[in-house]
């Protein structure tokens, strides 16, 4: 890795660099809730001074830009008996993904492994994924944040580059040649021992930060012999199957599939909607029957995708430990509550 | 008219439909006339013998029949009878044919009061508002206040081509979310969006209002739990209730919450 330091100022002006030729998106304050505090979300941005920078949880993650709600995979226009199909993944120019947290990055560095790296690559999301440059930005854990539980507290692949605020100066990680280039474009400086020394005594302190905690020893194990555990009644009365947690999980990326015909027949589409498996329908097949028809076990199901499942083929748990789901969940169920619940087999 | 359509060089069914309303304010057949740029299309597929609030005339020998609105009076159930053995098909249009709709906000109170705030002393008959399905079989519900348009159109071409006509089963929330709003909760609002049946494109909190749940319950909607969360943002019973009760699709929930003493009930 290749390390820079550059003055505050600079920031702005690798900001119009990259803006110049690509959509930038990047968190920026929409209002405040109930409480008074800030909300943030993802947005096009044309300005520099509309991103928030030290923002903390967005709502929802970045995921309609990579991995659309809903997407046409495909276009049918009817000629006769026949029909021409067209495909377009909807990915016409480079996007600039400038804020990202180290959480978000882990989650498309974990989407990459299913998405693009089995056998079957989505090429709607590698379309998308392969076009993007990402300035990941340093943060302060709130309350719901358990990434580093997951591993997902820093970035260490999947990015171009990487900032952390030392005060004075930025702490530039470079990744990609790319962000070399546009980088030799600004003013940077090399570190000297003093700037390692207060990146590494500000990567400590956010570390003792950390509220949340999820124990994740052994978890494949324990989540395999506690399969037939009552725990998992409890959790599955108070879930409301809305299908949030999954919405707001930038890595969810189960999908259903509809196909639909214009109202003059002319020409029909198919296209995919993200899914949750808390959803009643999600394992319901042709003929009607449903193989998880009760909420517990659709929400046990969805535990043992992200936590046991996907560990087992790709050595990462599919939980970044960005905190959404249970921020975002009514019902108030969050990851390290329903965890540490099965290890300990109580409440 | 446009000429009959085929699809994939197969001629498609283009039956005769009829429409007919109850008590209501008629706003969801409203709803099928008020897209004009889709009209051609959307009559095309059909033939339509009837529709009062369209044309003048009209036949009864229809295969398909809508009905709007509720039942509230004799003469009513009697032509909703007649309807039914006419058609093929029967289709409840809107939420006071599927549910009583608001008509039925007054059955929770005396009938005869109802009546003298409504009417004073005009003789009228007005019973309590019930859905078609208490009276008769009803084979196809489309739900909302008003219906959506889209949805009703997607539903005829599959009639026409003989798909699978599907309601979605989740609630509002999987919308809401897909369309980046923030929570009402978060914003200090309530909604009934987490139990209420999808398929509206949440239109309601896209604009920031809470979901009333006009489309009925979600399959597998978990009601008690949305009362408690609603009771632990403060909100109280009456507030919980008048939700509920509004349009009639979580009626029979709302009246056992009555007999519940709720944390917040002043």
């Amino acid at each position: 890795m290749i390390f820079r330091i550059i003055k505050k100022e600079e920031l702005e002006k690798l900001f119009e660099l990259l803006a110049s030729g690509s959509r930038v998106i990047g968190p920026v304050e929409t209002g405040h809730d109930r409480n008074s505090d800030p909300i943030y979300e993802f947005s096009e941005v044309s300005n520099f001074s509309e991103i928030r920078l030290d923002h903390t949880m967005t709502k929802l993650p970045a995921k309609k830009y990579f991995l659309p709600y809903k997407e046409d995979l495909a276009a049918f226009h009817m000629k006769g008996r026949d029909w021409d199909k067209s495909v377009d993944y909807h990915c016409d120019s480079p996007s600039v993904f400038f804020g990202l947290h180290a959480c978000d990055i882990n989650a498309f560095n974990r989407l990459d492994k299913v998405l693009l790296g089995s056998s079957y690559p989505m090429p709607y999301y590698a379309a998308k994924r392969k076009n993007m440059f990402i300035v990941g930005v340093d943060c302060v854990p709130g309350p719901y944040c358990f990434c580093r539980s997951m591993g997902a507290d820093t970035a260490l692949q999947g990015f171009d580059l990487f900032v952390t605020d030392l005060g004075k100066t930025y702490f530039i990680e470079i990744l990609s040649d790319t962000a070399f280039n546009f980088l030799k474009r600004i003013k940077t400086s090399e570190p000297v021992e003093a700037d390692h020394v207060r990146y590494m005594d500000i990567v400590s302190k956010k570390n003792m930060k950390f509220e949340a905690h999820v124990d994740t020893t052994d978890l494949t194990k324990i989540l395999d012999m506690e399969f037939q555990s009552d725990i998992w009644k409890y959790w599955g009365d108070k879930c409301l199957a809305c299908g949030t947690c999954a919405n707001v999980c930038p890595t969810c990326y189960c999908y259903s599939v509809e196909e639909t015909v214009s109202l003059d027949l002319q020409s029909a589409k198919k296209t995919r909607q993200l899914y949750s498996c808390n959803i009643i329908d999600f394992a319901e097949v042709s003929g009607g029957h449903n193989f998880r028809p009760e909420r517990q076990t659709r929400l046990k199901y969805r535990y043992y995708h992200k936590h046991r499942g996907f560990v087992e083929a790709y050595e990462d748990s599919l939980c970044v430990g960005c905190g959404r789901c249970g921020e975002a969940c009514l019902a108030d169920i969050t990851v390290p509550k329903v965890i540490s619940s099965v290890r300990g087999g109580a409440v | 008219m446009a000429a009959a359509r085929s699809f994939l060089g197969v001629p498609v069914y283009k039956p005769r439909v009829a429409f007919f309303e109850l008590s209501s304010c008629e706003g969801c057949q409203l709803q099928l006339l008020n897209n004009e740029d889709t009209l051609p299309d959307f009559l095309s597929l059909v033939e339509v013998v009837n529709f009062r609030e369209a044309m003048t005339g009209g036949t009864d020998d229809y295969e398909i029949a809508f009905v709007e609105g509720s039942v509230t009076r004799g003469d009513e159930i009697e032509r909703l009878r007649e309807v039914r053995g006419k058609a093929k098909t029967l289709v409840a249009l809107g939420s006071c044919a599927c549910f009583g709709g608001v008509n039925q906000l007054k059955n929770r109170f005396d009938p005869d009061w109802v009546k003298k705030e409504v009417y004073g002393d005009r003789q009228v008959e007005s019973e309590r508002a019930k859905p078609l399905e208490d009276i008769v079989t009803v084979d196809l519900r489309i739900l909302g206040c008003p219906i959506n348009k889209k949805e009703v159109e997607g539903i005829m071409v599959n009639l026409a081509i003989g798909k699978e006509i599907k309601t979605p089963k989740y609630p509002v929330c999987m919308e809401c979310k897909a369309n980046g709003n923030t929570c009402l909760f978060d914003l200090g609002e309530p909604c009934l969006g987490p139990i209420t049946r999808a398929g509206c494109n949440s239109c309601c909190p896209n604009g920031r209002a809470g979901c009333w749940g006009c489309r009925g319950p979600a399959e597998d909607g978990n009601l008690a739990q949305m009362t408690v969360i609603m009771e632990r943002y403060g909100f109280s019973k009456e507030t919980i209730i008048d939700r509920l009760e509004c349009f009639g699709g979580f009626s029979d929930y709302a009246s056992q919450l009555r007999t519940i003493k709720l944390k917040n009930s002043s």
